[in-house]
């Protein structure tokens, strides 16, 4: 910090006195904030991967004695055997956490924060105080989720959808007690810190930019965040009312979502409420969600495709219309997720058309990233196979939506595992290569340091490989029409010929969990003993690699660099090197491309 | 021992991991290492690309020669034909698409790897491009939307007529039962606060006011006569739970306080599909794995599995709790004439509450 010399009227912190709490815990600044988010993030990134490695260990053999259920369920799993309450909360935690604590804020909560300031030229985000609020509340809605999973009566349980009446009540499932009061409460305050976070976002890209950085611009990742950080607050609120509703039918007797219910030899005294109407809440918010998850890995791996093909991004104009037309349908597609709830069938008319619309803008993105890699000078960094893999697996996850998206169709498959094939690799497998693509581009920017490159690869090929060893199967499981969330199909001779399906599944998902291992000692290995960075080791465009390696507060010593032509001048005809930055002027006689 | 086994196997996997990457990085000829893919590093990684384009086709056609008969036989009610064709149209267009993209993706990525030197095209726009692109998933999308919309209707409109027989399918956790409407045809209003009549015995809240309700029967085992509509009314009496009957492609979920719908026509026997091929080949697969499965358990000094013979199933397919996973009912459909000497049979709500 000491080193800057130069002080201006917009460069906030540089008088500061930093102490160690200011500066790694309570820190206000951008780039901290990020770290926070990303480790806290892979902290529990690692808790959601390994229940599902449980899991999959009871899929394969249940009713087999396990000896490492036992040291890690305790007397949940007696005589080694998992309990299926257990089961029920593995798979309803695993969801939580991976969608809304790993896929939404260790994803979008790192890398807008960390990309915002430095890719549209601003010294900090419109808030430095909001930021770090923001990522407290997360912090404390992280440690109570992990909390609710030591509760006596086990964590909640009832799906991460937690429909009601089964969430609602405590006499229908163990964890519908303390563990779901505690989901309930760290949900409430997850949301208030994503809502903080996205509107600093949207009010940082508004306000925030440099000189020369119109919203044309703008790298699609900016635009990625930004219009998941709009979704985000049209949406989430929604949940909130959702959650909020469910706690006062809980525990202040109210009947928004319960009516007519015997159970336990008792009638309950709710009249009049409707489960359908938290299905309308939950999903209002829960299929924007997908794309909150989704945008950014998109955005991110535009950004590598890019760099590292060393083109153009093909299709710029078309490539911001796609993320906004599919932020605008996400909103009014939920009614897909509720086909056979028992709605009135012609909404299932309405939102089947809608649905299917959305494949219009993805499958424009697809075709623009393919385009992209047309004829470039592919530099096949970890960064870019994550990329090259995320296009992958979107696509083929993508096209099974349009069996699940079509109302007919869904009837027969709706909640069987081809569902849970689909998602995973659409939105699931999709967001994490994104997060790992950003996380192998980036880590130079956030660490000063070089990940190793070879280990990079064989993390990459052995998650691709199994991803799809995973998935695939999947969807033949679910045809063949078994639902998910049992915690057994041994009560099914029919499904005897689906038991060794089961099992390589397993083995490949287990193989999987090993190579994250490989990622995880990179990345700790990296930030204290890597290679030292260059400021801009991947000859990239972006304001980011402008600024010096070191870290320092207000990004820039001296003046913000201003913007002169957009990202994505790669190879541009009539400049000697293959990339041209942003904050380089026009040269005399050089058209800037219209955008 | 198996988690041991399991540990060990992971343990030798991650070292095996770790001395391949050792092995790549000391065969690597010594040069100037950075953390930058250059020129060996783009070359290796383009063929695996080109090698993982085969992989994908390599166990989708694996999956499907290996796993392909795990899949469901063909429908057993009168709207399924209509639902197996436009799934199979639905995975035509799917099975095109997939594999030209991911081919596409894979080969420029190994063809179009990089080298030092080598300088990339700039390309930055073509609107017809973008133009053709559109429009052509414009096309395709709203022929499947409107034929897809147009199966829905006819699925989802149910109309009450003289010959169409009524059941109410009730869930709770974790069983189901049926109740028939017994000769007037019509169901008797019914309600959870009626459920501790009658000792107990009034099992799914039959209002014992409503004279319609008498000549119900209430049972544990689904009978549908072949060739005749039924209309399902779903009730639930706890949590949310779904009435799934895979092989009539049939589905809805049962809703506590309100009454769910769905219709369909059973075109096939228990025993016809009990003689289907595909079935057949699917039951033998199976007694073969039980008989397999039932050795270790004799060894043990357990109880062989018993042999099994199809059955139409209806399952939960909605999470409702610890026993989720074991809410089942057979299903039966039969002859028109086995179907009345069965219901003859069963004890109305008249008789029950005697």
């Amino acid at each position: 910090m000491s080193t800057a010399t130069q002080v201006n009227e917009e460069d906030h912190g540089h008088h500061h006195k930093e102490t160690f709490v200011t500066k790694y815990i309570f820190s206000q600044d951008h780039k901290m904030i990020s770290k926070q988010y990303l480790i806290t993030g892979i902290f529990m990134g690692i808790i959601g991967i390994a229940m599902s490695l449980l899991f999959r260990l009871q899929l394969a053999w249940p009713e087999q004695p396990m000896g490492v259920m036992q040291v890690l369920l305790g007397k949940w799993a007696p005589d080694g055997i998992m309990d299926p309450n257990v089961y029920l909360a593995l798979v309803t935690i695993h969801g939580t956490i991976m969608v809304f604590f790993v896929l939404t804020a260790g994803l979008s909560g790192t890398f807008s924060n960390l990309l915002i300031p430095l890719q549209i030229g601003a010294r900090d985000m419109a808030s430095g105080l909001l930021n770090m609020i923001s990522y407290w509340m997360f912090f404390l809605s992280s440690v109570i989720m992990v909390c609710s999973l030591f509760v006596e009566a086990g964590p909640a349980a009832a799906g991460w959808t937690i429909y009601p009446p089964l969430s609602a009540l405590p006499q229908a499932q163990p964890g519908s007690g303390l563990g779901m009061t505690l989901w309930l409460v760290s949900m409430a305050i997850f949301i208030a810190s994503s809502l903080l976070g996205s509107l600093n976002y949207i009010v940082t890209v508004i306000n925030l930019r440099t000189k020369g950085m119109t919203m044309t611009r703008l790298p699609l990742t900016i635009w990625a965040f930004f219009v998941t950080a709009i979704i985000g607050v049209v949406s989430f609120p929604v949940l909130l009312s959702a959650a909020l509703l469910l706690i006062m039918d809980r525990s202040f007797g109210t009947s928004f979502f319960l009516s007519d219910i015997f159970i336990q030899g008792e009638v309950l005294h709710y009249q009049g409420g409707s489960p359908v109407l938290y299905e309308h809440l939950f999903w209002f918010l829960g299929h924007p969600e997908v794309y909150i998850v989704l945008l950014p890995a998109l955005g991110i791996t535009s950004e590598v495709i890019a760099t590292n093909a060393r083109k153009p991004i093909f299709g710029y104009r078309a490539m911001v219309a796609s993320i906004l037309a599919i932020a605008f349908l996400s909103t009014i597609v939920w009614g897909h997720h509720m086909f056979i709830s028992g709605m009135n069938p012609f909404l299932g008319s309405v939102f089947t058309f809608t649905t299917l619309l959305i494949a219009i803008p993805s499958a424009v993105k697809a075709f623009n990233y393919i385009t992209t890699l047309w004829k470039g000078n592919l530099q096949l960094n970890p960064a870019m196979l994550f990329s090259i893999g995320l296009v992958s697996t979107f696509i083929s996850g993508g096209l099974t939506g349009i069996i699940l998206g079509d109302s007919t169709l869904d009837i027969n498959v709706h909640d069987t595992y081809f569902v849970v094939a689909h998602f995973h690799l659409v939105m699931g497998i999709s967001a994490l290569y994104g997060l790992f693509a950003g996380v192998y581009h980036w880590f130079p920017k956030m660490f000063g340091t070089m990940m190793n490159k070879n280990l990079g690869y064989v993390h990459f090929w052995v998650t691709a490989v199994c991803a799809y060893g995973v998935f695939l199967p999947m969807h033949f499981i679910g045809m063949a029409g078994l639902p998910r969330r049992y915690y057994t199909n041994t009560a099914f001779p029919y499904f005897d010929d689906l038991a060794n399906i089961n099992v390589v599944i397993t083995v490949f998902a287990l193989v999987a969990g090993a190579a994250q291992l490989v990622f995880l000692y990179n990345f700790i290995h990296s930030m204290f003993y890597g290679k030292p960075a260059e400021q801009n080791p991947w000859k990239s465009n972006t304001l980011e690699w402008t600024a010096p390696v070191e870290h320092m507060h207000g990004n820039w010593p001296g003046e913000i660099p201003h913007v002169h032509r957009w990202a994505y001048d790669y190879s541009k005809p009539g400049h000697e090197a293959d990339f041209v930055p942003q904050n380089i002027s026009l040269k005399e006689d050089e058209e800037e491309l219209q955008h | 021992m198996t988690v041991l086994l399991t540990l060990t196997v992971l343990a030798l996997i991650a070292i095996a991991i770790w001395q391949v990457t050792k092995i790549f990085e000391l065969s690597q000829t010594p040069k100037v290492i950075t953390q930058v893919a250059d020129d060996d590093d783009n070359r290796l990684n383009g063929k695996l690309m080109f090698a993982f384009l085969i992989f994908i086709y390599a166990l989708t056609l694996f999956s499907f020669w290996r796993w392909g008969d795990v899949l469901l036989p063909d429908a057993s009610s009168e709207h399924g034909a209509d639902y197996d064709n436009l799934m199979w149209i639905s995975f035509a267009i799917i099975f095109f698409v997939q594999t030209i993209t991911q081919a596409l993706l894979h080969y420029f990525a190994y063809k179009f790897r990089g080298e030092k030197g080598k300088k990339a095209y700039f390309y930055a726009d073509n609107d017809r491009l973008e133009a053709v692109w559109t429009i052509i998933p414009v096309i395709v999308l709203a022929g499947l939307i409107l034929y897809g919309l147009y199966t829905w209707t006819s699925i989802m409109s149910v109309e009450e007529d003289e010959d169409s027989l009524v059941i109410e399918l009730y869930a709770q956790q974790f069983n189901w039962k049926a109740r028939y409407s017994g000769d007037d045809g019509v169901l008797g209003d019914a309600n959870v606060r009626f459920l501790q009549d009658f000792d107990g015995k009034n099992q799914v809240g039959i209002d014992a006011t409503d004279p319609n309700g008498f000549d119900d029967v209430v049972v544990q085992e689904l009978h549908l006569p072949v060739g005749r509509e039924v209309i399902f009314k779903m009730r639930s009496q706890d949590v949310l739970h779904s009435a799934y009957m895979p092989h009539f492609r049939a589905q809805m979920n049962c809703v506590p306080g309100m009454i769910t719908e769905f219709a369909f026509v059973p075109v096939k026997t228990t025993s016809d599909m009990r003689q289907n091929p595909d079935v057949v080949a699917k039951v033998k697969k199976i007694n073969k794995i039980r008989v397999e499965n039932s050795k270790a358990l004799v060894a043990n000094g357990e109880e062989a599995l018993e042999p099994y013979t199809f059955d139409y199933l209806l399952l939960c397919n909605k999470i409702c709790g610890a026993s989720h996973y074991n809410m089942q009912m057979k299903i039966i459909v039969e002859t028109p004439e086995e179907f009345e000497k069965w219901i003859a049979n069963q004890q109305t709500f008249a008789q029950v509450i005697q």
